[in-house]
């Protein structure tokens, strides 16, 4: 029974639509990630004074923090879900290229991320009294530039740590020094956005951003078949 | 995606594979035509799963080469169509059907109809009333019976079985067995890695026992007398010295 298997993106997108599909059944790590940022956005709102520091001006980078560790832990089950039963030896064997599984496998994370960034700012909004509009949908935009970048170095550093025997405690360490520069940009960004600034303000950082995700989409794909070297 | 009949399917040259120091599988010159299969034996840490590894493409050699159908499966993705895989894991998604496992294998290998093709696949192994439970509500037998529909949902022309009786039941192993001759018939290549002689020579054209790495010995299976193998088989991996007979050199 000859096939002709699918191209790159058309596999990447059947791996994407696996694992969501998984995640959807389960939930245990959009539940987690979830449960993570709503009391991350509650402990920081009551962490600091209100009469020193307006909840606005804390807004971007209580934001940042929360969608930088709650994004660890759906980058964290992307490639664990393959280890269990070595689904990903089955992937291997497939007629697919290493590509279409690094670009599924970060596509997958990519909806994750943005479900759970969904809840993650209206909650925001709700605690820290943001104003609903139009500063709002930059916001959303910079989240899904910054969340490119994010997924692409999780999504490598993930397929590298999951074969190690502190693959909890590696992911982060590696990961969260490459987010840094997305990281701090968007906070940068947001906070422009947010104090009702012209968005041109926000253009500089934004730029950097969109930099790094070409940048680092490009050369994490590149980098991802030798993640599965034995 | 069957083979002509008598076309080399699998050629292996000088392969070699180490750990560290370890040389799992040393020298290895192995040759399969459409059609053959071959029953593979030897103790554990012989390297019968890292030559069939080798084969699948999963491992990179260390050094010589290894071919399927005239082409490097590492280097090019679309030539993996041709081999199937059962491995020691079941390689399934748990929290799937049993259905949209096979379903998915489907959609990778570009089946037209991938949801009738695993459907088959499910009622070849004789599990297709379990289609829509999912995976992890399967006992161990059922998964392996569905890690197998999996692994021939697209017909391949080189199936590589690692163990693939472990956990069956009588109705598994039948299933199995019928599905391998099946398979057969149709001119596969089949490389079947077992502990157990009888199930190996039940369905292998030639057989071949590993030890340390290489090939120690090669027969064909007609010429075999089944029990005496077996005899021999057994003091072989015990450490005994075998009888005369096996000290022959290894047929080509």
């Amino acid at each position: 029974m000859s096939g002709n298997p699918p191209g790159t993106l058309a596999a990447a997108w059947l791996i994407a639509r696996k694992d969501l599909a998984i995640e959807f059944r389960s939930r245990t790590a959009f539940l987690s990630a979830l449960v993570f940022a709503v009391l991350a956005l509650c402990i920081f709102y009551f962490a600091w004074d209100e009469s020193i520091i307006a909840p606005a001006d804390r807004a971007p980078g209580v934001l940042w923090v929360v969608v930088a560790f709650s994004g660890l832990l759906g980058l964290q089950r992307s490639f664990s879900i393959e280890e269990h039963d070595r689904g990903i030896d089955a992937l291997l064997v497939a007629p697919t290229s290493r590509e279409s599984i690094y670009l599924g496998k970060a596509i997958g994370n990519f909806v994750f991320l943005c479900a759970v960034q969904a809840v993650t700012l209206p909650a925001l909004v709700l605690f820290y009294n943001l104003s609903v509009g139009e500063p709002l949908l930059g916001v959303a935009a910079i989240m899904v530039l910054a969340t490119i970048g994010i997924v692409a170095v999780g999504t490598l550093f993930s397929a590298m740590a999951v074969n190690t025997r502190m693959a909890e405690l590696l992911l982060p360490m590696v990961s969260l020094p490459f987010f840094v520069p997305v990281l701090l940009n968007a906070a940068q960004a947001t906070t422009r956005i947010l104090g009702g600034r012209p968005a041109a303000e926000a253009w500089p950082w934004l730029r950097i951003i969109i930099a790094f995700d070409i940048v680092f989409v490009v050369a994490c794909t590149m980098a991802f078949p030798y993640t599965l070297e034995e | 995606m069957l083979s002509t009949s008598g076309s080399l399917v699998v050629e292996a040259s000088g392969l070699c594979r180490t750990f560290g120091r370890r040389r799992a599988v040393d020298g290895v010159d192995l040759s399969l035509v459409a059609g053959e299969s071959l029953a593979l034996f030897g103790p554990n840490g012989a390297g019968k799963t890292t030559l069939l590894k080798l084969i699948a493409g999963l491992l990179a050699p260390t050094s010589g080469t290894v071919c399927v159908m005239g082409r490097a499966l590492r280097s090019e993705s679309s030539s993996r169509a041709s081999i199937g895989l059962i491995s020691h894991q079941s390689m399934l998604y748990r929290a799937l059907t049993s259905l949209e496992n096979v379903e998915f294998a489907a959609r990778l290998y570009g089946l037209e109809s991938p949801r009738a093709a695993a459907m088959t696949a499910l009622d070849r192994m004789r599990v297709a009333d379990r289609a829509r439970t999912p995976v992890r509500a399967l006992s161990r037998g059922l998964q392996q019976r569905v890690a197998i529909a999996r692994s021939i949902v697209h017909q391949p022309a080189l199936l590589l079985l690692d163990e693939p009786y472990t956990g069956l039941d009588a109705a598994g192993a039948a299933a199995l067995t019928d599905m391998l001759r099946d398979v057969r018939r149709a001119h596969a290549t089949l490389v079947l890695v077992t502990h157990n002689v009888d199930e190996g020579l039940a369905v292998a054209s030639r057989a071949a026992i590993m030890l340390d790495g290489r090939f120690a010995r090669q027969d064909d299976c007609a010429a075999l007398d089944a029990s005496a193998y077996r005899a021999a088989y057994r003091s072989m991996i015990v450490g005994e010295t075998p009888p005369p007979e096996w000290t022959m050199p290894v047929s080509a």
